[in-house]
Order: structure tokens, then sequence, then C-alpha cells
């Protein structure tokens, strides 16, 4: 990255009487007695004041402080920060979608619809499931609408039942969505391979389970290969189960969930349907269920008859609505589009080349770095720092000094069953240049973790901003910016 | 295509190195009888110019762009700097994840923090995250986080919120045992405070109304907040048109302890209803049952500023089922363009652009209020947008005025019993003289 | 490091009897293990706590960890100073850092507690 000149927050480079556009005259006759008796605002305290050259460059500076796909690899574990087609961006910048108001009439509105349901279709076909909806915001909304029908199909055969069911291996989402939907949680320890242990679920599954949450692959990269007979356990004892969709890269074209007998998932579309994370979302989260959720499927769903598509609303059994509208319609787009560039075959060459990518750099690196689990991996596989750990270093050296090599880290501290986890997801869109690039600097790390730790530990050396105080940043919290008196 | 920049020999050589005969080999984990035997049943794939005549044409079959639209109701069209596109539009901005590495992502970080300072100047209040899902979800967020302060199970919800709002609130509260009353409205439209007063128990933890509310109407939320803290229950407000802050006074200021909803109007184009923008903010002393992200200013090794995500053990990833709330991936691009377009109107242009929509609005109302039959619905002041009744239902009126290429106006009478005469009209600064005098005359037209 | 004067835990709590009442912190051990802390969570005054009940919680950056009562015991105030410097905890666990005083409610409780040599002999097996 060039030497970036450091960029001051907007409020301290505004000054009085400046803006970045010039908006309309009034062209009514203005009323001067509106508001009479409503309480008003004098100003907007500290509210910057800036002309165009300055907002332009003030985010053009601030963008060149980003790290970001376009310019290198991001290997981050169960992210899946694969490369965003250019032309899903264009698509969705279309003012005949971008214009449309969510609130006109479905007649004036049959494209959008038609879209939404042919993304549903498609999503269906692919996860092999019978009904879908586009309405959750992201993966972790995702997982909570799913919970919501789970619960509302057992009130339905009149208990809610009391306990979820969730591997110590879970992202922290699936306990905090299983809570907020009213359950309990049980945590289902890991066997040595890293996977459900089915005594342990044996144990726990009992007709106050509501369900099992359960990844697949799941965090460590690792394929539950018993997830059916882990299903019937579930389904014996009338529960259902749940799958995380997160890591759906690994097998989309290759199996399906819904063969698997899972009951309902939610995909993230944001990580195997290639649409952009902008920093934190926005993503898309829609859930994907088995005939018997269908009825609890948020409203409105569509549907078509002659041609026509309409926004069914009358659904007594729905859980009700969990967003307004009907979900996060552009980045629908940019999925569909994804899924229309790569048809069946190319879908099934995303899972495989991600998996070969994966264990290609699991293989080039297992000699330096320690694996907790040597089960087999699919997209993404977990190292750590054990190795390094003998001369003081830690994952988060590591980390900090991939940074100095210009490659993005991997995910650490999670999963919580691997200490000092080095998460590492390359996926389908990297060449075996960036790889061994990649490869190169976990390499050249791991020499300088025997012979000069202490580099390692004050990296990174040549970022914008070096390590950061973030012990400082929780005990004294400034969130906002506030002007000097 | 596929993105997919290994080749064939790539594959072979990579296939050698890890010591397997084919990639079908490291599948070998996934049971052979749940594997697809073929090809899933998909279309394509398709070339870019084949992609883009697929959208084209689906898109050509929307026809609401061929109509003089006067729909809000939670969704505004306002006009789009083009900087604001043209910033976003930036690689570095689209295609980062979260920023979990803060020195590599100062301009995310940065950003968000200018975005919680703006949240903060706007609402009058200390703290705020980095954006939710949208309004509604933040609306439900609110009364969970209330809940949470207070530690009591009755809420209070506005039936002038938006309903889509409500419908979200049950959804998430029907799980957790938690009661929610709705409060009637008055004639002036606004809460009714009658029905308020009697509302309020001991339980009671929140009250959440809506200003201006969905009918337009601008909330005397002074007496609102009085009247919570007085019950010692906490007032949450949702603002679904935020553009109004440049003109109203701060709610934080008239003593709302929480302030949420759905920043859209902020450099968001309609899209359909969605990715729109929930924000939330708060006074410091609840910042730990705040939901979502926050970011904060520290200083590295080198005693530079910088910025991190903090206060992080409110959330899933650390807290796991005790978390605020689940949420992970949120709004952040959707925040990053409310940003620019704030920072592009600047303190003036906010405020001209706030009396902009207002004086449209009057002049609309003005108009319409001028044809016999027409009258106000509701009495209570209005920012942009305003419920008219007509002497006729409303559904048989909208069609007749679509069939004149205008979209006049939201029903109500799906929502609000009694009022199936009535519309929700919006104006915003971008209607001309001419659009609304248009409307006007077909409304005259096909009101004789 | 591990005063005699001491009751401890095994989940690395420390308490200190005084007449019919005790203070009650966290071992030098166990703020090592959390790393810097950044906000302790505790209960208002007047709180009974039943030994083992979760008394509170201890924040660092990227952890909570629960703190558990040794004893049960009525609430009689915390250590108010930790609000703006968690970081007594750290410091000086056993004695800026305690977290809060408890009105005792049945001494016999105490003799189920650890003696500093118990602990330390405790911690060694932790560590093998």
């Amino acid at each position: 990255m060039i030497n970036v000149i450091r960029e001051p927050l907007i409020f301290e480079i505004s000054s009085p009487g400046k803006t970045a556009i010039k908006l309309p005259e009034l062209d009514v006759p203005e009323k001067s007695d509106l508001l009479a008796e409503v309480p008003l605002r004098a100003d907007i305290e500290g509210f910057p004041e800036v002309s165009e050259t300055e907002v332009t460059r003030h985010f053009t500076r601030l963008s060149q402080m980003n790290y970001c796909v376009d310019f290198g690899f991001y290997p981050l574990g169960s992210c899946t920060m694969k490369y965003n087609p250019k032309i899903n961006e264009k698509i969705a910048g279309m003012d005949c979608y971008t214009n449309v108001h969510p609130l006109a009439s479905e007649k004036l509105t049959q494209g959008n619809l038609e879209l939404m349901k042919i993304l549903e279709n498609l999503l269906g076909e692919i996860t092999g499931l019978d009904a879908v909806s586009l309405q959750p915001a992201a993966g972790a909304h995702g997982e909570l609408t799913g919970m919501m029908l789970i619960r509302a199909h057992h009130l339905n055969n009149g208990h809610p039942r009391k306990y979820v069911l969730i591997p110590d291996s879970a992202h922290g989402t699936n306990p905090s969505s299983a809570h907020i939907c009213g359950y309990q949680v049980k945590e289902i320890k890991s066997n040595e391979r890293g996977t459900i242990s089915l005594e342990d679920l044996e144990k726990e599954m009992t007709e106050e389970v509501a369900a099992l949450m359960v990844t697949n692959p799941n965090t460590l990269g690792v394929f539950e290969s018993d997830i059916c007979q882990i299903a019937d356990l579930v389904h014996a004892k009338g529960g259902l189960v749940y799958m995380d969709g997160a890591n759906l890269n690994a097998l989309a074209g290759i199996t399906r969930p819904g063969d698997m007998k899972v009951d309902v998932m939610h995909l993230n579309l944001h990580k195997t349907f290639s649409t952009p994370h902008g920093g934190g979302g926005p993503g898309s989260g829609p859930v994907a269920v088995k005939k018997i959720l269908e009825p609890y499927l948020p409203v409105p769903v569509i549907e078509e008859k002659e041609g026509k598509y309409f926004f069914n609303y009358n659904r007594p059994k729905s859980i009700g609505k969990v967003k307004s509208f009907y979900g996060q319609f552009l980045v629908m787009l940019k999925a569909l589009s994804y899924i229309l560039a790569l048809g069946p075959e190319g879908l099934r060459e995303m899972a495989e080349v991600a998996v070969l990518n994966s264990n290609y750099l699991r293989r080039s690196l297992d000699s330096l770095y320690h694996l907790k689990y040597d089960s087999p991996t699919l997209h993404e596989c977990v190292f750590s720092d054990k190795y390094q750990q003998e001369f003081g270093v830690s994952n988060l050296d590591i980390s900090k000094r991939l940074l100095d090599y210009g490659l993005h880290p991997p995910t650490m501290s999670f999963p919580l069953i691997v200490h000092g986890a080095l998460m590492i997801e390359p996926t389908e869109t990297e060449s075996r240049r960036d790889l061994d690039l990649f490869i190169g600097a976990m390499k050249a790390i791991d020499r300088e973790a025997r012979e000069n730790p202490e580099l390692l530990k004050a990296a990174p050396h040549i970022t914008y901003v070096r390590r950061l105080d973030e012990v400082q940043a929780a005990r004294h919290p400034v969130l906002r910016w506030e002007e000097k008196k | 295509m596929s993105y997919i920049p290994i080749s064939d020999q790539d594959k072979k050589e990579m296939l050698a190195a890890i010591g397997v005969k084919s990639i079908e080999e490291l599948f070998n984990c996934i049971p052979e009888s749940i594997r697809l035997k073929g090809l899933l049943n998909l279309p394509g794939s398709l070339s870019e110019a084949e992609i883009l005549g697929y959208f084209k044409e689906k898109g050509n079959k929307n026809s609401y762009n061929r109509y003089l639209s006067f729909l809000g109701g939670g969704a505004y069209d306002h006009y789009i700097p083009t900087v604001v596109d043209y910033l976003s539009s930036r690689g570095e901005f689209i295609s980062p994840y979260t920023p979990y590495q803060p020195e590599v992502s100062q301009g995310t970080l940065q950003t968000i923090f200018e975005f919680q300072t703006l949240i903060c100047q706007l609402t009058d209040l200390d703290i705020a995250n980095a954006s939710l899902y949208d309004g509604a979800t933040g609306a439900a967020e609110a009364v969970l986080m209330a809940q949470r302060i207070k530690n009591k199970k009755r809420l209070l919800v506005a039936s002038n919120l938006n309903p889509q709002y409500r419908q979200v609130i049950y959804t998430y509260t029907k799980n957790l045992g938690l009661e929610v009353v709705e409060i009637p409205y008055d004639e002036m439209g606004r809460v009714d405070l009658k029905g308020l007063e009697s509302a309020f128990n001991p339980e009671t933890s929140v009250l959440l109304c809506q200003s201006p509310n969905f009918f337009g109407v601008i909330e005397d939320l002074k007496t609102l907040a009085d009247l919570s803290h007085r019950h010692e229950a906490l007032l949450a407000v949702v603002i679904s048109e935020p553009i109004s802050l440049g003109l109203l006074e701060a709610p934080g200021k008239l003593g709302a302890d929480i302030v949420t909803g759905e920043a859209q109007s902020f450099g968001l184009p309609l899209s359909f209803g969605g990715p729109y923008l929930g924000f939330m903010a708060s006074q410091k002393e609840f910042v730990r049952q705040l939901p979502g992200r926050i970011a904060g200013e520290t200083i590295d090794v080198e005693g530079r500023r910088g910025f991190v995500l903090t206060l992080s053990t409110r959330e899933q990833h650390i807290r796991r089922e005790k978390a605020t709330s689940n949420i992970c991936t949120n709004q952040a691009h959707c925040a990053l363009r409310a940003t620019i377009y704030l920072e592009t109107l600047g303190r003036q242009g906010l405020r001209k652009l706030a009396w902009l929509n207002l004086q449209k609005a009057a002049y609309a109302l003005e108009q319409l209020l001028a044809i016999p039959g027409v009258s106000r619905k509701f009495s209570g002041p209005v920012f942009n947008e305003f419920v008219l009744e007509f002497p006729e239902p409303w559904k048989n009126l909208s069609q007749k005025l679509e069939d004149k290429g205008i979209l006049g106006g939201l029903a109500l009478g799906n929502d609000y019993r009694g009022l199936d005469n009535c519309a929700l009209i919006t104006v915003t600064e971008k209607h001309t003289r001419e659009n609304i005098e248009a409307y006007g005359q077909a409304l005259r037209e096909v009101l004789k | 490091m591990y005063p005699a004067n001491l009751y401890y835990t095994k989940d690395h709590e420390w308490l200190k009897v005084e007449g019919e009442e005790a203070v009650v912190g966290i071992t030098d051990f166990a703020q090592q293990q959390l790393g810097d802390i950044i906000y302790a969570e505790l209960p208002p005054a007047g709180k009974d706590l039943e030994a083992h009940q979760v008394l509170g919680s201890l924040e660092s950056v990227k952890s909570v960890s629960d703190i558990y009562c040794p004893v049960s015991g009525e609430v009689l105030g915390v250590n108010s100073e930790l609000s703006q410097a968690p970081d007594l905890i750290n410091k000086d666990p056993y004695g800026q850092g305690w977290l809060v005083r408890l009105k005792l409610k049945d001494k016999a409780e105490l003799d189920a507690l650890m003696k500093a040599a118990d602990y330390e002999k405790y911690l060694e097996g932790l560590e093998h």
C-alpha cells in the first residue's frame, strides 16, 4: 500500500458554510407558519460542512486503508471471502430495480416477484429442500428465523419444548439465535475426530429437545459423516435438524442438505453465492425448509397463478414477519446472477476447487503448523499455534505478521475447541500464485518465530496503524467524536 | 463461468502435492449414499452479456417506473448525490469483511465511527451502534433492550407505529413470554394520552412510538417521555423518515432513552425494500445493553489514533447465548452510504433538504384539500407525509389514479379499522410543483 | 502469591473473613488467566446469594467469565472503584481489587473452602 496521508475525521476538517451538493430551490410558495407548535432544532451541533472535493478525497483516502478481496487473498475461515463478480454489482444498480418502491402493487413489480421466485426455486434445488423464504437479512437472522419455524412446529404439536443442542465447535450466533427464540442451549461435545459424538448426542437427545443445530461441514472443515444417523436420532425423539449453511460452499453440487435429512437451514448469499461482504454487510440469509415447516414461513410468500406472481399474506400458521418488506432484494439479484453465470457444472466446480485449494494449503503447511484434528477436511482447515508457542509466538502474532506480508490473516480464536486457532478458508477463486504467496509467507513466519520471535510480537510494522490498544478502547470507551470545548 | 483461476494443469499438480489421485477422492468423507449422482437441475451457464439481457428483460416487467409515485410509509424516494454511488462503489469498501483486523481496516472503522457520531448528533444521544438490519428489526431490538434494562415484561407499542414494525416486534417477542400492548391513537393521529396513561403498570418496561408516526404526524415526544419516566419506563422512539431530523428537535433532547429507526432515506435507493439501514442510539449508561457492533477510538503502539471494534463482550461471538443480540453481519456498506450522504449534505444541506420536504408536502396538502370531498383525517402536525380521507374507498380511487399514471398513496384500510377511505400520501424534494399539481388535477378528475 | 489468611475456591475466588462479614475477590492466578480486565459486573447490595451461585462476571477484551459466590450471604456492598478502574483487579487482586463484601449466613460453609497451601497444590494439579 502507498504511504497514505493521515486522514482526520470529517468533523475535524469541517468549516462553516460548506456543502458538497446543490439542492434545488423551492418551486412552490413558501409557508411560514408550518410546525408552529412543534419543538424545532436550532442547529445540528457538530454536523460536518465540507465541499465535494473534500468528501471525495476523504473517502478515497479512507478506502486506501482497507484490505479487500479485490486487492488480495482473504482466507478468513467460515467467512468464504470469495471474489465478487463485477457484473453482479452492475445488475443490482439497474434503475429498473433500484427505483422500485416496495409497497407498489404486485401488478407493477412482476419482474421483481418473478426473480425472487426463480431464486427461491434454484436455492430449493441446490439444498434439496422444499420451500425457501428470502426474507432474513443475514446468516444469524436466518438462524433465528429457522429456530422460530421449529418452535412454531412444536407449538403446533402442543409443546414448544425446552432445549436446543449445539456442538461446542459452533459459531456464536447459533446459541445466541436459539436463546433469542426462547430456548435453552445444551452443548454437545466434539469427539476426537472433531465431529459430533453420537454417544453424547444420544444421551442429551430427549423429548424436551426441540432441535439440533449442526454446521456441516463443521467449523473445522470436517464433514459430519454420521449426519444421517444423527438426524435419525433427533427425529426419533420428535426433534428437528437445523443446519447452519455457512459452509455450503464445500457442498453445493456435490450433496444436498435435504438428502442428509436436514429439516431447515439457512444460506449465506454473501458467502456461498459471491455477494460482497461490504465491510460487514448487507448479507442475505434465506431459509430453506422441508414440507412440514412450510406453513410457518414468514409472510408474505410469493406465489404464482397463470403466469402472474403475487404476495400471499393469508398464512394463518406463519411466524409473521421477521423484517420489513421482503428481504435484501438487491443482494438476491447478485446471488441469482452468480448462479446463472455458474450453471450446474460451474457450481460443482466451485465446491470442488474450494476443497482442492483448501487441501493444497493444508498439505503445504501441515509440517510446520499443528493440526489438532487430523480428520480429512473439505473447504477449510484449522491449524493452531502450538508449535510456535514454544517460542512464545501466538496465533495473534502470526496473524499480525501476515499483514506485513500484504496478506490478510485467517480467522483466530475460533472454533473454541482449538486453542490458538488459525482457521483457513481459501475459497475457489484464488489462483495457484496467490495460494503459493500465502504458503510462502506462512513458512517464512514460522522461520521468523524460531529465529526472531520479537519481530512477530511487535508486528505489524508497515501498516497504516500498528497494533491498537483494545484494552484502553474497552476500558474507556470513546464511541463518537466530540467537539473540544 | 466459475470465476476460478485454477487451470487443469494446476489441478494436476496440486492433486499430486496433496497426494490424491482425483478431486473426487477429497470428498470421500461424504457417504456415497447422499452424494448427488448427476448435475443439479439449474439453468446456465450464461455469458455476461446473456446475464445482462436476462435481467434487462425481467426488469422491463416492472412497470412501476412509468408512474408518478406518492408512496412512502417507511421507504422514501430522495435524490442520491452522485458522489454517494461513486465513492461507495470502490472495491475497497465493497469487498472487505467485517473489520476484525483493525490495522488493515481503518477505512471501514473510521467510517463506522463517523456514522456513529452523525447518528448521535442527529438524535442528541451519547452512543450509537454500527447499524442494524432495518427499521423493523431495530424496533424489535429496542424493546428487547429496554426489557433487559428494566427487567420487566410489559411493552407498550403505539398502534400508529409502522404496521410492519409492529409485526416484527410480535414475531420477536412472542417466544419470550413478553406482553405487548398496543396504544390507540387520537383524532390528531397521535398516541392517545388517556389510553396510554391507563396502559402503564409497574411491570411496564418501555413505550415505543414513532415520530413522525405512520400517519406522518409528529408526536409530542416531550409529553410521552415525561409520562413514561413517571411510570419508571423508558421511552424508545422510532424514526423511519430521518430527513425530518434536519428540522425537528432531536428526540434525545426531548427525553427519549433509545432512538432507533430506518435510515434508508440517507442515500439508499428504494430497491424494493432492501438492503436498508437500521440504526440505534441511546444513553451512555445503557451501552452494555446496546445490540450490534460498535467502533471505538484508541491508539496504536506508536501513540497514533486508530479505531477498533470494541465492547465486543456484548456480542454473540463472545457471550454466545447470553449476548445482547444474535446480530453478526449487519449493514456496514449501507451505513457507509449514509455516512457519505450525510457528509455530502452537511449541516446546511440536511436542514435545507428537510425544509424542502416540509414545504412541498404542505403545498401538496393544500392543493389536494382544495378538491371537494377531500379532507384531512388527522389534525396533528406533519412533515412530508399526511393522511387524507376521501368520499369513496381508496381501493377504487387509487385504481382510477393508477389508470392516469399516478400512484396516489398507500392504503391504510388493511392495517387500520375504519380507514378504508383513507390514504397515506408522501411528498419529497423530488416532486416538482408540476408533479404535485398533476396529482391534484388527476384527483379532481377521478372524484368528479 | 497466595496469602495465608484467605480461603480459596476451585473457581479461583478468595474469601477473607472479618467477623460476621467476608470480602470476596479473585486470585492472582485467575487475574492472570483473564488478562486485562475491562469491566466488572457486580450484584446490587442487598442481594442474597447462595454458595456457588453466580455473583457477577468479569470481562476482558475477548472473554467473559462468571464469578461464583464462595459461600452463602447477603451482599453488603461492592467495590465501587472498579467501575472506573477495573485494572485494580489485575494490579492488586487481594487488596484494592476486591469485588464484594458479604454478610455471612453460615460460617460452617467455610469448612468446604481451601486454605492457601491446598489451593497451591490444586493449582499445581491444574498445570499438569
